[in-house]
């Protein structure tokens, strides 16, 4: 075993712990914030290792950066609640949600095996300079397009979030 | 070299502990973050696939890792709005339960 | 049979003409929708029906100017349908021809059609039963004009069936032209739906031509190709249901006849279709003299001339023609006897006059029928025009009954009239005498079913002829006036626009005959014109020639001789009855009282129908059809029933689905995308 697919086994455990604490950590939700930014961050070393630098760079910055900090402001905001398990009135859903749930679990796991070895990727592969020019040349419409939801975005969270003035 | 079988695996993983979050828990904050949870499985599918297919070394293929890039910046839309819903959920009904929020129904 | 044709462009402006006329006054009517002045209005409608006789007399100038053999004008538009490759490939042109047969239908069609547009004029402006039909009404003619001329001139049969389908709406249209008195309206549906039924006779007997034609490898509608391929199927023979007489195979040709004959009866008030005829003197007189008269009744004529090479070699179906054309001219006759609506004598007559003409048809006369067809649009159309102006004097009242001693307040209309009735009676030099004869002749030599009885009853009907039309005359312009004594001295004859095309027509309705001047009188010493039968002679090349040995001069003579014998018997007897012995016609109907009252309810024709067919047929429309079908099955069951269902189903099941918790949507998402992957890795 390699030094890096040591490594992806460990960044493995570390994002499954981390997805395990967000959802399962019921009595404090910025515990469950800073669960998920260690998935974040366990899943950039994932992308570093399969060499896709720039989307690691994005991963953290935007997700364990600005995500997770929006998610801390909201709880902050709310000052956090306490939350009982056995769950209201949707016990059975809830049950038979985490069952089904499982099953995609194995069912992917089950169908999603047998892939090649991967092949050794060029210099090019997953630098900013190439993501930035495929991005600017045969992606730029999706770009702008995108750019076009995000704004709408803004404006939207704006509305939402302004308190009325009475 | 990195078992893409694992890689895919670790993905599934991720994403049906999403679907456990979103659909167990009744704090609609740890509800998004379980929406993220699964995006990022996706994101995670498409980086190992792209890999997979990476292309000449002269012109590498780099769709996948496109689409990572424009499903973060969806996803970071998508919480901003997300919490903006809440807060005015919050104002209105003084929780985050979604399941204070069913007067649309019958 | 004609070959070749000689290119001739004017000729689309024929029927085009009325038609742009009807669509500008329909542009007037309904989108500038501003009273327009009437002189505006007739100037549009008479000047296109003008414009199409013009051009007419034109066409038929160059087609004289040619050859016998190739005497044919073609003007093709543009391919209207085009299918099939190969050899099956197939079109259906949007084109005229203009042959002699389609000349003299265009040329009377036009002609009179012109001069009943300019009496029309007067007829309608003094009309004060609606204010603003005027315009509509010359809109609804030039439609007609339209329909009637795109009928003669197409050349096939799915063009014809156009302008035959738009003749019969044009006819509803204008039966029905006074609607707001719910009787005309059900007139102008009576005759409509009548018609449809010939209609649909017509439309099976022509795609049966067409399949048998396909089925010999010529699929065509055009009648040039009809004809040229026609010989291959003549023999041809169909396999029909066991049950019918006569089986188990006819020849096609006989039943192509026969269905094309159908049709023929609804448009042209043959038995048992002709119930819609009398009906439809509900309409304007204009209409009734120009539509139920001269031009679209008798579409069904041009129609078995126009596929004369098909009866020619149908016997069988001829001779069912010649005596549904005897017994409808004999019933015509008998029932416009006893009628006292001017009017509806007058549709009877026509009705019986048509009978001789498809007498002249069944018995191979093609010509002879041709030519009773124009000199019947003349004369037909001059009575009516009079009958038109006696009841406008009459301001509107129709029953003879009622008029009387006319003779002197009306005087041109009087002699205008005495000259049509003397001409479709059968006077000796007048039109009528000519072609009258011609079909007595034909009737005379034909080999029909109860062989001379055929032609004595059409003699007999050519007398009662005289008789009917002459009881008119005199209860109308002689005797004692019956007329109301306020009325009586208001009464004038109508003013010029009106008189001028009576005059017109009785100047044709004297002179037309000497067209047809008969073979047998050319050949007299004193006379001896070596073609004497212009008529004839000009439409050979286009009809079937029945090949049979012409009657020896001395029974033409004969026949001639007891024609007028007929016609003077029959005048004579009017005479006597309604002028010497006025009481009598009373008393007789009063002796036969039984017979009279038959005869006054018009066999209870219609009363049978209305048991036999009507009403079952209104039952089964409104009881299966309306709330079985519409009402009940699709309105009630499809489509209420449908929202029902769903309503009921989600009232009780499938609302609680919609619980608002979307933890519980999510699921069912899930759920259903589950079962949507593990179908599709199945």
């Amino acid at each position: 075993m390699s030094f890096s697919t040591l490594l992806f086994y460990i960044f493995a455990l570390l994002v499954v712990a981390g997805a395990v604490g967000t959802i399962a950590n019921i009595r404090n939700t910025v515990a469950a914030a800073m669960s998920l930014v260690l998935t974040m961050v366990s899943l950039a070393g994932i992308y570093v290792l399969l060499g896709a630098h720039m989307i690691a760079v994005f991963q953290i910055m935007v997700y364990g950066g600005a995500v997770v900090v929006l998610f801390l402001f909201a709880v902050m905001l709310h000052g956090g609640e306490h939350e009982d398990l056995p769950p209201g009135r949707m016990r059975l859903v809830k049950a038979a949600s985490v069952l089904v749930a499982i099953c995609v679990m194995a069912g992917l796991v089950r169908a999603l095996v047998g892939f090649p070895e991967l092949p050794a990727a060029g210099a090019g592969f997953g630098r900013a300079r190439e993501v930035g020019i495929a991005l600017y040349t045969d992606y730029v419409l999706l770009v702008e397009m995108v750019s076009q939801v995000l704004l709408a975005a803004i404006v939207g969270a704006l509305v939402l979030a302004k308190r009325k003035i009475d | 070299m990195i078992p893409l079988d694992h890689v895919i695996g670790l993905s599934a993983v991720l994403f049906g502990f999403g679907v456990i979050g979103v659909l167990v828990r009744r704090n609609l904050i740890v509800m998004l973050m379980s929406v993220e949870l699964m995006l990022n499985a996706a994101n995670l599918a498409f980086v190992a696939f792209n890999r997979l297919w990476p292309g000449t070394d002269a012109s590498p293929i780099l769709d996948g890792q496109v689409f990572v890039l424009l499903v973060i910046t969806i996803a970071a839309a998508e919480v901003a709005v997300g919490l903006g819903i809440l807060l005015a959920l919050f104002r209105n009904r003084d929780s985050v339960d979604p399941e204070e929020a069913s007067l649309l129904k019958w | 049979m004609v070959t070749g044709g000689t290119e001739f462009d004017l000729l689309r402006w024929i029927p085009l003409a009325p038609l742009l006329a009807a669509a500008l006054h329909g542009v007037l009517l309904v989108v500038v929708r501003r009273t327009v002045s009437q002189w505006v209005t007739v100037a549009i409608s008479c000047g296109a029906v003008t414009v199409s006789f013009v051009i007419s007399c034109a066409a038929f100038a160059r087609l004289v100017q040619l050859p016998d053999e190739s005497r044919l004008l073609v003007d093709h538009i543009y391919t209207w349908i085009g299918a099939g490759v190969g050899s099956q490939a197939f079109s259906t042109e949007l084109a005229f021809q203009f042959d002699p047969l389609s000349a003299v239908m265009t040329l009377v069609v036009s002609g009179v059609g012109a001069l009943i547009h300019f009496y029309s004029w007067g007829y309608m402006e003094v009309d004060e039963r609606e204010d603003k039909g005027f315009q509509r009404f010359f809109c609804y003619m030039n439609l007609f004009s339209f329909a009637m001329l795109l009928l003669v001139l197409a050349d096939n049969l799915v063009l014809m069936f156009v302008g035959w389908e738009g003749v019969g709406l044009c006819s509803y249209l204008l039966i029905g032209f006074w609607y707001s008195d719910r009787d005309n309206a059900y007139a102008g549906s009576k005759a409509f739906i009548v018609n449809r039924i010939g209609d649909l006779a017509f439309i099976v007997g022509l795609l049966l031509l067409f399949w048998m034609l396909a089925d010999a490898g010529h699929p065509t509608v055009g009648f040039q190709d009809i004809e040229r391929y026609f010989a291959q199927i003549a023999d041809v023979t169909l396999d029909l249901p066991g049950w019918l007489p006569g089986g188990p195979s006819y020849r096609a040709v006989n039943v192509v006849g026969l269905c094309l004959f159908i049709g023929a009866c609804g448009k042209s008030a043959q038995i048992p279709l002709y119930v819609w005829l009398p009906d439809a003197m509900a309409g304007p007189t204009p209409v009734s003299a120009l539509i139920h008269a001269a031009t679209m009744v008798t579409a069904g004529v041009y129609l078995v001339c126009r596929m004369s090479f098909l009866y020619a070699v149908a016997p069988e179906a001829s001779e069912v023609i010649a005596w549904t054309g005897a017994l409808t001219a004999t019933l015509g006759a008998v029932l416009a006897l006893v009628q006292t609506d001017i009017k509806k004598v007058l549709a009877y007559s026509t009705m019986s006059q048509l009978g001789f003409m498809f007498v002249a048809v069944g018995c191979g006369a093609y010509a002879a029928a041709m030519f009773h067809l124009a000199t019947h649009a003349f004369m037909k159309a001059l009575l009516f025009l009079a009958a038109g102006s006696v009841i406008l004097a009459m301001q509107h009242e129709q029953n003879i009954d009622a008029m009387g001693g006319l003779r002197r307040r009306i005087p041109r209309t009087r002699w205008t009239f005495l000259i049509g009735a003397l001409a479709l009676s059968g006077a000796l030099p007048f039109a009528g005498f000519f072609s009258k004869d011609e079909i007595l002749v034909a009737a005379y030599g034909a080999e029909v079913a109860g062989g001379r009885w055929f032609y004595w009853l059409m003699l007999a009907t050519a007398g009662l002829t005289a008789l009917y039309l002459f009881r008119l005359y005199f209860q109308v312009f002689s005797g004692k006036s019956r007329v109301k004594r306020e009325l009586r001295d208001r009464m004038e004859d109508p003013p010029g626009s009106m008189v001028v095309p009576l005059y017109a027509l009785s100047v044709l309705a004297i002179f037309a005959g000497l067209a047809g001047f008969p073979q047998a009188w050319g050949d007299l010493s004193w006379v001896d014109i070596e073609e004497s039968n212009s008529f004839a002679n000009f439409l050979a090349p286009v009809l079937a020639g029945t090949v049979r040995e012409p009657l020896a001069h001395e029974i033409e003579y004969r026949l001639t001789l007891r024609a007028v014998l007929a016609a003077i018997t029959g005048t004579g007897l009017a005479w006597w009855l309604y002028l010497q012995r006025p009481t009598w016609p009373g008393k007789i109907s009063s002796s036969f009282r039984r017979l009279h009252r038959v005869l006054v309810a018009k066999f209870w024709i219609d009363e049978i129908y209305g048991v036999l067919l009507v009403r079952p047929l209104v039952a089964i429309s409104d009881r299966l059809l309306y709330r079985g079908i519409d009402a009940w099955l699709i309105d009630g069951l499809l489509v209420n029933g449908v929202a029902r269902g769903v309503r009921a189903l989600a009232a009780n099941g499938l609302r609680y689905v919609q619980s608002g918790l979307i933890q519980a949507y999510m699921f069912l998402m899930l759920v259903g995308a589950v079962a949507i992957v593990a179908l599709l890795m199945r």
